[in-house]
């Protein structure tokens, strides 16, 4: 095998697993109900400036 | 002072070396600018106030001259972009107009028009909001008192340089990046400035949370920084020439440009515009954002995503084929973020769907989120190979990215323009709200005229190009396709120029509303003086 196909199969196999483990993280952040509290108080950050 | 000395001093002794008259009239104006900086530096040092409060009363003293700077540049880069767009769309309807000079030219004038409209107008809404938003949302001032400035005043003398040298036949020819090395040097002094004064104004925030809009703003700075690096990555052929050849070659250099080129739109034209969404609308409708959550998830999302996707630029090409599927793949993936993102802002008005009536700023914002939906949803479509296949070299490209441009970029800049002038100039309400209605309405049916005759020529072209005879001979030749597109281009035209009377209609309530605006508070309250 080139060193081309190995780079590329690695490439794109662990791209894959990278990708899926980072938007599963960004997700249960996002929705982990203790940070709720303050995501929606982050929320009104530009109603109450000055 | 000594930089500016020192860039003084290099400049007057490169442009003694040169032959490139071009080259030579751009090293004097980078002379010439240098020496007027460090007078602005002298003048600045004479008249130094004995130091700048952070907060005044418990508020925090926000700097709002440069942003005042850069709102009154974009109005004005806006419209010149627009008229030459309008121009050059006249040139391909009526050859006959490029009037046979080397200077005005179609093939000088687009990138003119094109860097116009994206880093001229688009990127001075970019730093005036970016400045705007940091420092509202930080609830401080601004980092720094000559950085901002000098990222201001920089990038404009970027953009001076960039479009004079089109004119004058410099460029390095790659798309949306044809400044040569020199001003593409110089522009990264100006954007490393940026960063370091976002971040350092981050850095000192009174607000324990970094809003969202932020977290868009510093994902666009930070993006074209590494964008403009690799894809500029030239070594000029003399300090005394404007040349430089790329050090990528072939399909990696293609791949390069169309990795920045689809992320000058992710980036530029998308993310640091979304940011101006995630603080105008809420501010505009006072309704809070619909789903904070949902922001989290859009933003990592979209960044993700996007800088994978621009293969699809390359479908059918010496690119292999797994990366144009790649390309193709993560451009279908985008929908997800983008509607995501767009149902995000529309349903910010949950609760104020009434002001739609009465606000024509805010429906000019909400028509802009409908047309990112609307483009958002026809790029992944164009990435597919199949219908890439029928659209690509076509006209339907220039439509989709026209819908874009100006349905989306171009009316949440609006929007956000419309909001930001009588904030900044302390008016209680814009000057007149039925020229605003005027602006949104003979706009919108420019871009209607605009974006329609380009899906019906681009889908014409694309089938005039594929059609064969049945003896298997192509059935057009190639001058008759072009014979085919004029009326098209006459009704583009007209749409254009449409456009560019709506943004004259801007410009002259925004003058009306600095100049005769009733003020909002007394300018600057006289400080209560204690009872002795």
């Amino acid at each position: 095998m080139s060193t081309y196909t190995t780079l590329a199969s690695f490439a794109q196999t662990a791209g894959l697993l990278y990708f899926v483990g980072m938007f599963l993280a960004i997700a249960v952040y996002a929705f982990w109900p203790r940070n709720k509290t303050r995501f929606d108080e982050a929320a009104q950050v530009p109603l109450r400036e000055e | 002072m000594v930089a500016f000395a020192a860039t003084a001093m290099l400049c007057l002794f490169i442009a003694s070396g040169s032959v490139d008259p071009a080259y030579s009239f751009h090293v004097y104006l980078f002379a010439a600018a240098s020496v007027a900086a460090i007078f602005a530096l002298g003048n600045r040092y004479m008249a130094r106030p004995a130091m700048i409060p952070q907060e005044i009363n418990g508020k925090p003293n926000y700097n709002m001259a440069p942003v005042q700077f850069a709102t009154v540049a974009a109005v004005f880069w806006g419209i010149a972009g627009f008229t030459v767009g309008l121009i050059i769309a006249l040139q391909l309807a009526y050859p006959v107009l490029n009037f046979d000079l080397p200077w005005t030219n179609f093939g000088r004038l687009r990138p003119l028009h094109t860097s116009a409209v994206i880093f001229a107008f688009g990127g001075n809404v970019l730093l005036a909001t970016s400045f705007y938003v940091v420092q509202k949302t930080c609830r401080a001032r601004l980092a720094g008192e000559i950085a901002p400035w000098f990222v201001i005043l920089g990038y404009n003398f970027f953009i001076v340089i960039a479009g004079t040298g089109y004119l004058l036949g410099i460029t390095q020819g790659k798309e949306y990046a044809e400044p040569e090395w020199y001003a593409d040097l110089f522009l990264t002094v100006v954007w490393v400035t940026y960063l370091l004064v976002f971040l350092a104004t981050l850095w000192k925030r009174k607000e324990p949370h970094i809003f969202v809009a932020n977290w868009f703003y510093l994902a666009f700075i930070v993006t074209i920084a590494v964008l403009h690096l690799g894809n500029n990555a030239a070594i000029p052929v003399s300090i005394y020439s404007p040349k430089s050849y790329i050090v990528w070659s072939g399909v990696q250099d293609a791949m390069f440009q169309w990795w920045y080129g689809h992320n000058a739109v992710g980036f530029f034209l998308t993310a640091g515009f979304l940011a101006i969404m995630y603080y105008f609308v809420p501010k505009r409708a006072e309704r809070p954002i619909y789903s904070y959550r949902l922001s989290i998830v859009h933003f990592w999302a979209l960044i993700f995503l996007y800088i994978w996707a621009g293969p699809h630029h390359l479908h059918y090409t010496a690119l292999p084929d797994w990366a144009q599927t790649l390309g193709m793949t993560f451009s279908i993936m985008l929908w997800m973020p983008s509607w995501g993102g767009m149902i995000n802002g529309l349903m910010t008005l949950s609760g104020a769907w009434d002001k739609l009536r009465t606000d024509p700023v805010l429906r000019m914002m909400v028509v802009s989120l409908a047309f990112y939906g609307m483009s958002t949803f026809e790029g992944p479509l164009m990435s597919i190979k199949a219908v890439n296949s029928l659209s690509h070299y076509t006209d339907w490209t220039i439509g989709h990215v026209h819908s874009g441009a100006l349905g989306w970029v171009a009316y949440i800049s609006f929007g956000a323009v419309y909001c930001l002038v009588p904030w900044l100039w302390n008016r209680k309400q814009l000057y007149s709200n039925r020229l605003v209605e005027w602006h949104f309405w003979v706009s919108t049916l420019g871009i209607v005229f605009y974006i329609s005759a380009m899906w019906v020529a681009g889908i014409m072209q694309g089938l005039m190009w594929r059609a064969y005879t049945s003896l298997g001979f192509l059935e057009y030749s190639f001058i008759e396709t072009v014979d085919a597109m004029h009326p098209y281009y006459v009704i583009r035209a007209l749409g254009g120029a449409l456009f560019v009377i709506g943004s004259l209609i801007m410009a002259y309530n925004l003058i009306m509303t600095v100049r005769q605006g009733e003020a909002a508070e007394p300018e600057s309250a006289p400080a209560l003086v204690p009872a002795q």
